[in-house]
């Protein structure tokens, strides 16, 4: 299926995209958009491929066929780090904390790009101290020593160092207590409100039907069926029939 | 008769009278330890980072010398000689990382140890065809000596174990406090996370590259005033910093550098009773027991 147009150009557009693991062929066609500041969710069962998609965008994992479009433009076929240059952030499943480094170098990955002044680094970390002030205390930690949630707390953080223009974020309350959960929807608002998209890849569905504008549900490498989440309940027969045990 | 006594009386009448030659040895093994900790480090920070086993890094450390030779022999200052050969070194580095090395990421390891072992071969017949089998020496900027008890000892030594310990301090430093320290260092622990984090890391894995040949070059001009140089040198220090670097923990910069001193100071000590060729013996069983016991390496804090 072709994914629906929204009003404008799409921030990101992914068109029929077929991703191989090795011989296993994971993503079947995918074709999905999201728009400027939009939250979108990307529901499925596990192992239907919402990781590889959140991958393959990334630049991490080559597609065979299909594109990935950035503001009309291609970037099917960069380097990672020439993705997250043009404004794509990523925030992977396990977090991959540098373990080693301290928490301010961690967010310094991110931070000391070229034609970022000083002035504007420190506005940026204030900005973001002032919504982590757990890391804030911790900066000269290593990343390594965190709690899971503060872990993931910094896995966030060090992507909006890079002040993308859309987060890639792959199940970010997975393993958290429930009042850690909170808080990371709370940043999901927070960056809502600024206007950076978000591609939300969760398990939890009362979540990700609060914090997003349209959901997609994957199966086998495809998207199956698209809604807007406001206009969903929790146990729509949908979601049953996508998510369902 | 009291032979326990003797016996301790002996051991303490040895050292008594080994004294100064264990102090003279001391300061050998410290000496040679700083130089090959220099040699080391780039090894160890290629493999840190790319996983990659630089079968050329002795080749690097002797072109190091020849170019000091040369550089020297034109311009009459070993420390231009020194500078110029790290950096023409850590350029050469740099182009055999992008045209050799970097087409093979991702691939298996053993082909980046074919490609090395093949620049290896490359570079030593170039040497050979270029300066001949005829051994060149390197003259030292300073020539003075001092005593130490019997024996006239040349300051030019220590000054080469100041100046190693100069350069991998400078290195540890880049790799504490600037941007691009923090790009190696992200880049070693998960390269995949950098690269998404906008990190360029086929560049950082050059500049490694570039530094590491940087490093041996310029332990192959410091070194060179103390042997003649031929196109067969790296390899006795290679496969020396090959030692270091699995007994300090591979990919470990302070193992590797604490390693190279340890075993250089068993070896000299090993040469006060045995004859120096016997010594390198020593080298061989620290390693030896540490695949056997600690494989992780030696001086890493808790094996992961």
């Amino acid at each position: 299926m072709s994914a629906p147009k929204t009003a404008a150009e799409p921030l990101v557009a992914v068109e029929d995209l077929h991703t191989f693991y090795g011989k296993s062929h994971v993503l079947h066609g995918l074709s999905l958009c999201v728009g400027r500041g939009e939250v979108v969710g990307l529901l499925g069962r596990n192992g239907v491929g919402k990781s590889t998609t959140l991958k393959t965008i990334m630049g991490l994992v080559g597609p065979s066929r299909g594109k990935v479009l950035l503001e009309g433009q291609a970037i099917t076929g960069l380097p990672a780090h020439k993705i997250a240059r043009l404004g794509i952030a990523y925030v992977p499943e396990d977090r991959r904390i540098f373990k080693l480094l301290t928490v301010m170098e961690n967010l310094r990955t991110g931070l000391d790009r070229q034609g970022v002044t000083q002035a504007r680094k420190e506005e940026l970390l204030d900005k973001l101290f002032a919504y982590f002030p757990r890391l804030a205390e911790r900066r000269g930690q290593a990343g390594g020593t965190l709690s899971g949630g503060e872990q993931q707390m910094l896995a966030i953080a060090r992507a909006m160092m890079l002040e993308p223009k859309i987060i890639l974020l792959d199940e970010p309350t997975e393993g958290l207590m429930p009042r850690m959960v909170s808080q990371i929807r709370e940043i999901v608002n927070v960056l809502h409100r600024e206007g950076v998209a978000i591609l939300l890849v969760e398990q939890n569905v009362p979540l990700t039907l609060e914090a997003s504008q349209r959901v997609y549900f994957m199966e086998k490498g495809v998207v199956r069926h698209h809604a807007v989440a406001s206009e969903l309940k929790v146990d729509d027969p949908v979601i049953h029939q996508y998510l369902g045990v | 008769m009291d032979t326990i006594g003797d016996t301790i009386g002996l051991g303490w009448d040895w050292l008594a009278a080994h004294r100064d030659i264990i102090i003279i040895q001391t300061v050998n093994g410290i000496v040679t330890g700083m130089i090959l900790a220099l040699i080391a480090s780039g090894l160890t920070l290629i493999f840190g980072i790319m996983d990659v086993v630089n079968f050329a890094h002795g080749e690097l450390f002797m072109l190091g010398a020849y170019v000091g030779v040369v550089v020297l022999a034109t311009s009459g200052s070993f420390w231009l000689a020194l500078v110029l050969s790290t950096l023409l070194i850590a350029l050469l580095g740099a182009a055999l990382q992008i045209t050799t090395l970097r087409p093979l990421i991702g691939r298996d390891p053993l082909t980046t140890i074919l490609a090395t072992f093949g620049i290896s071969l490359v570079l030593q017949n170039y040497a050979l065809w270029q300066f001949g089998p005829v051994p060149r020496k390197l003259d030292e900027p300073i020539t003075g000596q001092f005593v130490l008890f019997y024996l006239s000892y040349p300051w030019y030594r220590l000054l080469i174990a100041l100046l190693s310990g100069a350069i991998i301090g400078g290195l540890y430093l880049f790799l504490k406090h600037g941007t691009y320290g923090i790009w190696i260092r992200a880049t070693t622990q998960d390269r995949v996370m950098a690269q998404a984090m906008g990190i360029p890391v086929p560049w950082v894995h050059t500049g490694v590259f570039a530094i590491g040949a940087g490093m041996a070059a310029a332990s192959g001009v410091l070194f060179g005033p103390l042997v003649g140089i031929n196109h067969a040198m790296g390899l006795d220090w290679v496969l020396k910093a090959f030692i270091v670097v699995v007994v300090g923990g591979m990919g470990n910069l302070g193992g590797s550098i604490a390693a190279s001193i340890f075993v250089s100071l068993l070896e000299a000590y090993a040469a006060i009773v045995v004859s120096p060729a016997q010594a390198v013996i020593v080298s061989f069983v620290v390693l030896i027991l540490t695949l056997l016991f600690r494989p992780t390496g030696l001086f890493v804090p808790t094996p992961k």
